[in-house]
Formats: structure tokens, sequence, C-alpha cells
């Protein structure tokens, strides 16, 4: 069998859409096009009635109740609702945030903002394996703390937080916790009240779903979360968010769902094979090389590696046939080192040396394979090239040059 | 981002990759940038007695457009004098391979590296420095 080239590995940025998925989609672009909101007529009652399926398959995923399923746009709105929905309801209760410093942009952008309005947040910074533990966040806590925003797995380094015992801090202090899920929901068993998890941000097109459909977990009760709305108008969703419902993108929405839960174990274990298979040829090839994260806690999809004295972006340059990425798909229009490996003390030379692969549902063996392989080359190629490289070869400590920096 | 054809051919095939003895008189060095910053060229010229490049050699850590830079750096240095190649400036780097503004440091990195690897060799020969570059090791 040939390849197709370039081979996709950049499922932490998104995910094709499943054919399974778009064929559940179709009918409602032309058929079934209903405005779920009609209440008059058959078209809209067909819409209601697919949209709910939809809530349903997605709450089944996390163990939630159908009706706390706030449908948005993406992670990215839910994220903002959750943050800066909660801190306008609750800021009579206290004005003071905990996060950490490696979260999505959508989460860390939007505590900022909660900042020119006057609230404290408090960043926190993970243990350099990329983990926030439940200490941290108690440690951070005061009793102004109104909210904690701590995502289930890092998109960049796949890390996964222990989101259990964040909740169960988090409930027993009466603070609400919101977990940005959008890499773990479907990825890992997660369910909102076995871990204590108030608010939980998710997203379609990481699941095999399409693009531009989201959901935001809202808590109904033991606590009720009460949200204040960041689109006002016809009061969908509860009131929580206005606007006509994405109703085929809701039903792709739920059907890549509902194929996650069925796969989610096996799955899970044919990626964690095939990854631990590339990491270990890429560490018998080269000297070294680093795993940026968690060598164990994280997700089965995701390898971060930083390939010391190479730098990240010329050695995607050489990977022409591989569709990676070095540090976040959302920040590699900057010439910034990764803000996520940055904060994990990992020094700017290793964040630039970086590569994020990420493995998924169309991965083979074989791909993998090919992969590890040029990957392997390149890296030799460039060290060849690499002026570091030679250097610490030859005994300098590159620590103790006085560089001239620009 | 999409990279200029020039720039990829560098990067396949870039021209007098390795080192020259750093140590001999007639050969200058010029290690400018820092792994920090994601940029770190060395360039190095080997100059006849007549003062003529004969040999010039790069190696370099970081993007694309840092490494076609030194590597055009080096073809250009071959056969000028050390007065010509002085000259050499950043802004014809970034001409001849078409860089984006946002690549526009590489080639100022690879004309602070020519003129640290001129200077080196002009403490060798006991003549004294022209500008400031100087290379770090």
């Amino acid at each position: 069998m040939s390849l197709k080239l370039p081979i996709y590995m950049d499922y932490q940025a998104t995910t094709p859409t499943d054919p399974r998925v778009l064929e559940e989609m179709l009918p409602y672009f032309t058929e079934t096009f209903g405005n779920a909101a009609s209440r008059n007529h058959s078209y809209g009652w067909e819409a209601e009635k697919a949209v709910d399926d939809g809530r349903e398959r997605i709450a089944n995923v996390i163990g939630a109740d159908p009706r706390e399923i706030i449908f948005t746009s993406g992670a990215t709105e839910s994220d903002n609702m959750a943050l800066k929905g909660v801190a306008e309801t609750y800021k009579t209760k206290g004005k003071h945030i905990i996060t950490s410093a490696i979260e999505h942009k959508a989460v860390i952008d939007s505590a900022k903002r909660l900042e020119t309005w006057g609230f404290d947040v408090t960043y926190i910074m993970p243990r350099e394996d990329g983990m926030t533990t439940a200490k941290m966040v108690e440690e951070a806590m005061t009793d102004e703390t109104i909210l904690v925003s701590i995502m289930t797995a890092n998109n960049e380094i796949g890390v996964i937080n222990p989101i259990r015992e964040i909740g169960e801090l988090c409930r027993s202090r009466k603070v609400l916790f919101h977990t940005d899920g959008t890499q773990g929901f479907g990825k890992i068993p997660l369910d909102v009240n076995d871990d204590f998890i108030d608010l939980m941000s998710i997203s379609a097109h990481k699941i095999y779903g399409p693009k531009g459909v989201g959901a935001l977990y809202v808590r109904r009760r033991k606590p009720r979360v009460r949200l204040a709305a960041i689109i006002d108008g016809g009061g969908h969703e509860r009131g929580m968010r206005s606007g006509t419902l994405n109703v085929s993108g809701i039903v792709g929405f739920g059907k890549a769902a509902e194929l996650c839960q069925e796969s989610m174990e096996e799955e899970s274990v044919r990626l964690s094979n095939m990854r631990d298979k590339f990491k270990a040829t890429l560490m018998e090839s080269l000297d070294e090389v680093y795993v940026n994260g968690h060598e164990t806690q994280r997700l089965s999809g995701n390898l971060n590696v930083s390939f010391p004295y190479v730098e990240g972006e010329s050695l995607i340059m050489g990977l022409k046939d591989v569709a990676v990425s070095s540090g976040s798909a959302c920040t590699s229009a900057s010439l910034e080192p990764s803000y996520v490996l940055k904060a994990m003390g990992r020094g700017d030379e290793l964040a630039h040396s970086s590569i994020r692969f990420g493995l998924g549902r169309f991965t083979t063996q074989e791909e993998v394979d090919f992969v590890a392989e040029k990957t392997v080359e390149v890296v030799n190629r460039m060290r060849d090239m690499s002026p570091l490289y030679e250097m610490v070869k030859e005994g300098v400590d590159l620590s103790k040059v006085e560089w001239a920096h620009h | 981002m999409a990279y200029s054809e020039k720039v990829v051919d560098h990067y396949n095939n870039p021209r007098n990759v390795g080192s020259l003895d750093k140590n001999a008189d007639a050969v200058g060095t010029g290690i400018v940038g820092a792994p920090e910053c994601g940029d770190v060229m060395k360039l190095q010229v080997k100059v006849s007695g007549d003062g003529v490049i004969e040999d010039a050699k790069f190696k370099t850590f970081g993007c694309g457009s840092a490494i076609a830079s030194s590597s055009l750096a080096t073809e250009w240095l071959k056969g000028k004098t050390v007065d010509e190649a002085q000259e050499i400036k950043n802004t014809e780097i970034v001409e001849e391979l078409n860089l984006p503004p946002v690549k526009i440091h590489c080639s100022v990195l690879a004309e602070d590296a020519i003129k640290a690897a001129l200077n080196d060799y002009r403490e060798k020969q006991g003549i004294p420095s022209v500008g400031d570059s100087r290379s770090a090791v």
C-alpha cells in the first residue's frame, strides 16, 4: 500500500470528520433543515428532536443530564462563556479566579480580560512534567476564590491533569470548577459527577466531528451553576446562549461522541502502542531526545519531543511529507517558542526544538514507521549542520557561552 | 509559512556546510546569535596570503531562512577580498532569497556572522577590528 502524503500527524489541532458522522449529518442540510426553535410545524419538531438526540449522546459520554449540555460554536466560545459568565454572576461572592499558565489561549485570554474587569487571577505554574496538582490549586485558593479553571488534558503536551482531585477540592471549598475538556472528551473516561466537574468545555472537531460546533456542560444541581450569557438574543439554550442551533453540526457532534465512547478503550490501547513504539524508535536511533510532559499520564495519541541542537521550524521543513506542529498551531504564526514548554521550565532552547506528533483514528502503523524513519533522518541531517551539536561534541558547555543576544 | 524556491533550494542543498580549523591563523570564525532566540550561526572564512577568501564554511541552528542566509553568505564570500566581504549587506540577502519581513532577522544575523568572522581573522593577523561584531566563542 502506498502512503498518502503528507501524512497527517496533527490530531490535537483538528481531526477529519469521520465518514459515518458526515453521513448522519447530510439530511439535516437539505431535507430536515428546520429551525429547532420553530414550535409550529414538523420541520421544527424534527430539528428539535435531532438536537435532543445529539444532546443525549454527548451527555452520555460524561455522565451528564442532557439538559446540562449547552451548545456553542466551539470550545473557545465555551471557555469564554464559562469564565466570563461565572465571573459576572458570582462577582459579589468574590473576585479571585485560579487557572494555570499552560491553559489554552481561550482560557488564558478570557482570564486576562477578567483582570481588566477587576478580578484577580492566579496562573499556576505547572510541575516540570506539565501537571497541575490539587495541592497547587489549594495553595492558590483564598476566601475570594470563586472559580478554578484547569484543563483536562493539555493540547500541546497531552498531559492529563488529576481532574478528580482538583474537582473534589473545589467542591469541598464551595468553589466552582471548570475544566477545558476539549482534548480529553471522548478519549479518556470522564464523569462530571465522579470528577466533581461544574463546567466543561468540549468541541466536535477534535473528536472526528465537524468544525464550528462545541458545547459547555453546565451543572444543574448540587450546585446549580448560574451563568450570565455573553451572547444575548432569542433565549435559546436556557437563555445561556442565544442563536439558532447548528442542527446538522449538533447531529454530527452527537454521532462523533457516540463513536468515541464505543471505541474509547480499544482506540486508546491502539494509539498508545503505536505512540510508544514511535518513541522507542526515536530514543534508540538518536542521542538526547527529550519527551515533554509526563511519560504516562498523557493522551495516548500525543508525543511531544524536543530534539536539542535542532530548531523546530527547520525540522518541520525537512519533514515536508508529514503534517506536524512545532508548538501550538494557534501561536505558530509568531516566532515565540511555545509558552507551554516555557512555563514547564523547559528553557527556550528546548522549546525551540520541540515537535508535537499527534496520532489519531486514521493513523496506521505503516505511517508511524515512515514518520519515525523520516524524523531520525532529518534530525541527523540538521545536527550535522548544527553549530551547537558540534560544540557540545567538542565538550563546550553551551550554558557557559556568552551569546550575543539580538 | 511558504518559503521561496531559493530558500528551499539552500535548505535541501546547503552549500559549504562544515568546519575549518578555528585555530589556524588564516581562518576567521564568527559565531553569532543565541540558542534561546532560536538562531545560532557559525561562519568561517579561510583567507589566502594575498587577502582573498579562498574557502568559507557554515553551520547553522535555526529555521530554513537562517540556514539559507548563511549558506548563501558562504557562496558570496568565496573569491572576495576581506574588504569586499565587509561590504556584504543583509538587504542583499533579503532580496536574493525573497525573505518575508518576519525573516529579515535571519539576514541580519548572517551579515553579523560575516563581520564577526572577518574581525576574528583580523585579530589573529594583528589588524584593527572593523565595527563591533564579535564571535561568541
